[in-house]
């Protein structure tokens, strides 16, 4: 079957989803993004690998922190980078997605990062563009969020090294969430044997179990003994489509606080992709808690952004 | 003790004889405020033996060692993309006004070198850099030379002279027809 990923050699080409990516492909975005943690903590925070080559964020969707994230990772390989909130430009005025992107790959862009509400609009694209061009999917409607699954696994190992022997919970709105759609097929290509799904059943897709992960309705159960917990935002909006009685009775049942993670082992870690909604689905003294590893995921999330921008850019020349 | 000349007719030499004339070569350079620095990889397996052999003027001087991986530096990066396998850079020291002595295992096009001096400066502004190779192999193609070699070996353009290590750690020069021989 033709992948869009990857190109006639097995090289990273896109990166649109995990789903499709051979684990030797993830490892190497893991291991890259090791090399470039370095880099930020050195006096010049800078490498020459993408040095004339230029990085369009192509945002038809707000995003802060992915947004600056693949800003300061593209501008830490020396990328020129264009960020375009399509929201404020041309779209409004009528041009189609295509006609956009046309019209800055005659500008010379290199890389376009995308972000779009509709899941797919990251492969129309990359289907669409010539072969020196790459495109990243930073997030398509309920599909998937490739970076964010990625740097996800990449803080997981930093803390917990042994993927292989481990339980990992993720808690919360699966239903509408792209970021655990990637977390799960990024733990479980990476040999992670048990992942569990913990939410109630208004926010399970159907079939969630078809993914590989253990589904748990009750938060005492699902966090026994787990060594990570993946907390996802509960998004506001889906609070009024009846799915939910309200925010504090849904904190109440799901909301991870110090006496829900006790249940967990001692040593568990705790993520959240941001933004967070604290009092909702998590609480301020999980949060900000010693278990918490929620900024240093920010920090990762450059490295890991650097390292896919690296490995897509190089080796066009022939 | 200074490099030596090799045919190819002759064997390749013995890697922990020519260790032995590059430490020789370096002794004088460890002072105060002075640092070894390999290159991935062979660079740093022969730092690794250099640090056991230099060990006492090492210890005396108070000089630091780290790690360079030039993966990100390199120019062929357009031609050839990122390398599948690289490791991170470890300079736990101040680069700044230290004397830096450079380790690389075969000197060849200078290019790596370039890499490395631009990686280096990238963590400070040292106050000189002092290239060491342990074979030169000619063929440069830069304005770089290693002001220090244990051994000068002179090879076609389509040999490719390879510091191997091997399970028990020692180390061994091989010769293998390069790359570009194979595909041609």
């Amino acid at each position: 079957m033709n992948n869009p990923q990857l190109d006639a050699d097995g090289r990273l080409r896109h990166l649109l989803s995990i789903e499709g990516l051979p684990k030797k492909i993830l490892n190497q975005i893991l291991d890259t993004a090791e090399s470039f943690v370095g880099v930020a903590e050195r006096e010049i925070k800078k490498v020459p690998l993408l040095r004339g080559k230029t990085v369009c964020n192509l945002f038809f969707e707000n995003s802060t922190r992915t947004r600056t994230t693949f800003e300061i990772a593209a501008k830490r390989l020396s990328a020129d980078v264009i960020s375009l909130n399509v929201n404020t430009s041309s779209q409004s005025k009528g041009e189609t997605i295509l006609d956009t992107v046309d019209n800055l790959i005659a500008m010379h862009a290199d890389i376009f990062v995308v972000r779009h509400s509709q899941s797919g609009a990251a492969h129309f694209i990359a289907k669409h563009v010539p072969s020196h061009i790459h495109v990243i999917n930073a997030g398509d409607g309920r599909h998937s969020h490739p970076t964010q699954g990625l740097l996800d696994v990449f803080t997981i190992r930093k803390y917990k090294p042994d993927l292989h022997n481990l339980r990992v919970a993720i808690v919360g709105d699966i239903l509408h969430s792209r970021v655990a759609r990637s977390e799960i097929h990024a733990l479980t290509t990476l040999g992670v044997p048990e992942v569990r799904v913990i939410a109630p059943k208004t926010l399970l897709p159907a079939q969630v179990d078809k993914l590989g992960v253990h589904v748990f309705h009750d938060m005492k159960a699902g966090l026994k003994d787990v060594d990570v917990v993946m907390m996802l935002r509960l998004q506001n909006e889906r609070m009024n489509g009846a799915m939910l009685p309200s925010a504090q009775e849904y904190f109440k049942t799901y909301g991870l606080t110090q006496e829900k993670l006790k249940l967990a082992k001692p040593d568990a870690i705790v993520l959240h992709p941001g933004p967070m909604n604290r009092g909702v689905e998590i609480d301020s003294s999980v949060a900000d808690g010693t278990q918490s590893v929620i900024l240093p995921q920010v920090t990762y999330g450059i490295a890991i952004r650097m390292a896919v921008m690296a490995m897509l850019a190089g080796g066009q020349g022939g | 003790m200074t490099s030596i000349n090799i045919n190819l007719a002759d064997h390749l030499p013995n890697v922990e004889d020519l260790l032995k004339t590059l430490a020789l070569q370096i002794k004088p350079l460890l002072q105060a405020n002075t640092a070894l620095v390999g290159i991935q990889s062979g660079g740093v397996w022969l730092m690794q033996a250099l640090l056991v052999l230099l060990e006492n003027d090492i210890a005396l001087n108070g000089v630091e060692h780290g790690i360079l991986d030039v993966s990100f530096y390199r120019d062929d990066y357009e031609k050839r993309g990122l390398k599948a396998e690289n490791r991170p850079s470890q300079i736990t020291f101040d680069v700044e006004n230290k004397h830096i002595i450079l380790i690389d295992d075969v000197f060849y096009t200078g290019r790596t070198t370039r890499a490395a001096m631009n990686e280096l400066f990238d963590y400070g502004r040292p106050a000189s850099i002092t290239l060491v190779a342990l074979v030169n192999r000619g063929g440069r193609e830069l304005p770089i030379t290693p002001q220090m070699t244990a051994a000068n070996i002179t090879l076609e353009a389509s040999q490719n002279l390879q510091l191997i290590q091997h399970a028990d750690g020692t180390l061994s020069l091989e010769l293998q027809p390069s790359l570009s021989k194979l595909q041609a």
